[in-house]
């Protein structure tokens, strides 16, 4: 099945609802192996049992940019193609990408509490994150002002485009300045930094969340799909009545 | 290329005229300049200190005043139908009501800002920074602007949203403008360093600006 196929809702709804149980079923086997490892690994000699925040922070983290890059490739299909689903996917996408940017910005607060000495710094990979969150922010509120919705559409997609110069700044920030962020530790040249106790369950917990991404996304389009054919009934309904 | 010339000067007599607001601006610029003190206390010295990014930050705020009514006045008034229709490639149409934007609200500031950096205690040396700075960075938040009014051109409540598509994306231009004007004063960076970057993001933007607001424009009104 091509991607031009999925172009008609009903045939993506259909794929979709066969798909989203299986999905959810291995989202809940990830996150039941990755919480266990997680909880089975050992405390950092020097943070102690703090390091386990780390087990959320990263993949949200991950998610955080994850949700921008799945956005900008929607925004390349509303603009480029005209993929009917493909602003659906982006309108879908932007609450979940905020919420896990959020859950990104607070794990590491908590962290930092304890191990920097200060919920907050201004730091260039903390003010990045910050502002990929507002990004985020700014791209719902496009879609919560303009009413005809492939409008809002297009001009989400602008804007996401140009929000995602904001993905490398975050990736390589810690390279370019001196922060108190430590430096990449898992995708480096010369192999992962971290220790395979920590780094195990951290990559699991890195696939569970990213299902749980996938997941909620499907969901998410289906109910946009649905709200749209409610959105069109009830236009059909309101000319019928006048 | 005449279409162009009468476009800035159209745009900019429009400014200039009574519900223009081009030194409204400037205006704004003073208002809040002379707020500051009365909020972190009138202390010469940290003034000095922190005058470099006050006056940088009522520069990122009093341009973004204007933005919101660039292409929404056209919008309304049908005029922007006839730029759409027109010869002119609607990316250069759109770089040169940035310009014109600029020279209505940018250039008063950079002329304003040595005066208005009188009240916060700096010296020649800051001042001619901070100067520079402006001159160069400016350019930057108009076209960054430039993209956001596009987006907002046909909304109810664009001004507003319009800040807050604007404002996470001019990040980079405030860091470095303030980190070259203190750099020029305290160190210990050479002030070439940001100062380079500074101008390195005003002419990414000048490229990426009218091209993607030209994009939201022929979207929006399609």
């Amino acid at each position: 099945m091509a991607l031009a196929d999925l172009a008609n809702p009903s045939r993506f709804l259909s794929l979709a609802n066969r798909v989203i149980p299986w999905l959810g079923g291995l989202t809940v086997i990830a996150f039941a192996f990755g919480l266990n490892l997680a909880m089975g690994a050992p405390d950092d000699y020097q943070q102690g049992a703090t390091v386990k925040i780390m087990f959320l922070h990263v993949p949200s983290a991950w998610l955080g940019m994850l949700g921008w890059g799945v956005m900008s490739i929607s925004a390349l299909g509303t603009l480029v193609w005209r993929h009917p689903l493909a602003d659906v996917a982006a309108k879908a996408a932007a609450p979940i990408g905020a919420a896990f940017t959020l859950l990104c910005l607070i794990t590491g607060s908590l962290w930092g509490r304890p191990e920097w000495g200060t919920y907050w710094v201004w730091d260039a990979r903390l003010t990045s994150e910050l502002v990929l969150f507002l990004l985020y922010l700014g791209v719902i509120a496009v879609w919560r002002t303009v009413e005809d919705p492939s409008r809002a559409a297009r001009a989400a997609a602008i804007l996401t485009l140009v929000g995602a110069i904001d993905l490398p700044i975050i990736k390589f920030s810690v390279d370019w300045w001196n922060t108190l962020h430590q430096s990449a530790s898992v995708f480096r040249m010369g192999g992962p930094t971290i220790y395979p106790t920590i780094l195990i369950p951290l990559l699991v917990m890195t696939l569970a969340f990213t299902l749980l991404f996938v997941t909620l996304h499907l969901a998410a389009m289906r109910n946009e799909i649905l709200r749209r054919r409610v959105r069109t009934l009830r236009l059909m309904q309101a000319s019928a009545v006048s | 290329m005449t279409a162009l010339a009468a476009l800035l000067i159209r745009d900019m007599r429009i400014a200039a005229r009574v519900g223009g607001g081009a030194l409204i601006g400037v205006l704004f610029f003073l208002v809040v300049v002379t707020l500051t003190p009365f909020a972190i206390g009138p202390d010469l010295a940290l003034l000095k200190r922190i005058g470099p990014a006050i006056l940088w930050l009522a520069a990122l705020l009093a341009t973004l005043l204007a933005l919101d009514r660039l292409f929404a006045a056209d919008h309304d008034d049908g005029s922007l139908d006839l730029i759409l229709t027109g010869r002119a490639p609607l990316e250069l149409v759109v770089a040169v009501k940035g310009l014109a934007h600029w020279l209505t609200t940018g250039l008063p500031l950079i002329i304003a800002a040595p005066l208005i950096g009188l009240l916060l205690n700096l010296d020649g040396l800051a001042e001619a920074a901070l100067g520079l700075t402006l001159l160069v960075g400016t350019p930057a938040l108009t076209f960054i602007g430039l993209i956001g009014a596009a987006i907002a051109v046909a909304l109810r409540r664009g001004g507003l949203l319009l800040a807050v598509l604007v404002l996470p994306l001019t990040v980079p231009v405030l860091i470095f403008g303030v980190a070259a004007a203190n750099a020029a004063v305290v160190g210990p960076v050479p002030f070439g360093t940001p100062f380079t970057i500074l101008c390195a993001l005003s002419l990414a933007s000048l490229v990426v600006g009218p091209f993607a607001a030209a994009a939201a424009l022929r979207q929006e009104i399609e």
